[in-house]
């Protein structure tokens, strides 16, 4: 790390390396919750329907209300990811 | 590494920003958004002229999209009473769908909510819309008693409840509506970009040409995937929209 700090000559390519570092671990560690969200929630719409095959419409819209909310968080993190890489 | 030589992302301004032409600020996203609002009122336009009891052709698809919205996101959300929304959301739904589905349309490639300004005024409209329904139907008082005060909730937690409601009923609504649409189409934008620049770097004489098929395959796939995350976004967009006006209409007791 030390003889990567020294490489790096002048500060601009250093600054823009740890940018794009950061970049990557911020979008990865955003897309860990929502992950795990989205999978709760489309799991138990699942077994949901399975259970109840006639209420499958309302627990489709339902589902994809709570996907659409969940899903927010990891889209939040990929502008922040966009924001740090591209600007 | 020479043998890559020609691999290189693009920098993010030569894929989202695009030169004006006919008038100053009017540019391919703009022409898309022109685009996507004729098609919309061409298609109920042809529909509605010759209606007939048995519809054929476009009829079939007209009837089909406004079915959906009517039974798969008003009756779902709003209820009956909020039947009189329909031309509204059909058509929101509509264009986002047209605006988006650029993406794969061959030598145009670009979805138009993939640039900030287009989902956020769509928010904004949005929210003036829930609010004014809000405020209409309840009152301005009854309207943030409501949605500022919900009830069943302890006297003193109110401190607690109601600046988180504030904040996320007027201020992370349209956002997180805005951001949603735009940083799905962008991401399936760079996603096509990336598979694409891959096949391209790798259309090569040497002997890594062998492994071509995978990002090229790939970019099939995902411009199918693409059609899909279309329709799923303006779908989302246009329930979201249904939620909040319709419960701006009718607030839970």
């Amino acid at each position: 790390m030390m003889n990567l700090v020294l490489a790096a000559q002048n500060a601009d390519e250093l600054l823009k390396g740890l940018g794009a570092v950061g970049a990557g671990i911020g979008y990865g560690a955003a897309a860990i919750g929502p992950g795990i969200g989205i999978g709760i929630v489309v799991g138990n719409a699942i077994t949901a329907m399975a259970r109840q095959p006639e209420a499958a419409g309302m627990v489709r819209t339902t589902m994809f209300l709570g996907i659409a909310f969940t899903e927010a968080l990891a889209l939040i993190g990929f502008v922040v990811f966009i924001l740090l890489k591209f600007t | 590494m020479h043998l890559l030589a020609t691999l290189e992302f693009p920098p993010i301004g030569h894929l989202v920003e695009w030169k004006s032409f006919l008038l100053p600020g009017f540019n391919k996203v703009a022409l898309i958004c022109v685009v996507a609002t004729i098609l919309t009122l061409l298609l109920f336009r042809v529909a509605g002229r010759q209606a007939q009891l048995v519809p054929t052709g476009v009829q079939n698809i007209v009837e089909s999209i406004v079915e959906f919205v009517r039974e798969g996101i008003i009756m779902q959300t709003m209820g009956p009473e909020g039947l009189s929304w329909l031309p509204f959301l059909t058509s929101l739904f509509c264009f986002i769908f047209f605006a988006n589905i650029f993406e794969v349309i061959p030598f145009i490639q670009f979805p138009a909510p993939a640039r900030m300004a287009i989902p956020l005024s769509l928010a904004l409209l949005v929210w003036v819309l829930f609010n004014y329904m809000g405020i209409k139907s309840q009152g301005f008082v009854g309207y943030m008693k409501s949605s500022l005060f919900p009830p069943g909730v302890p006297k003193a937690l109110y401190l607690l409840v109601t600046p988180i409601e504030f904040l996320s009923t007027f201020l992370v609504r349209p956002f997180s509506l805005a951001v949603r649409l735009f940083a799905n189409e962008l991401a399936g934008h760079l996603l096509l970009v990336t598979f694409a620049v891959l096949s391209a770097a790798l259309f090569t004489k040497t002997f890594l040409v062998v492994i071509l098929p995978l990002p090229a395959v790939m970019l099939v796939l995902l411009t199918g995937f693409e059609v899909l995350v279309a329709v799923l976004q303006a779908f989302i967009f246009t329930i979201l929209t249904a939620v909040y006006i319709g419960g701006a209409m009718h607030p839970e007791h």
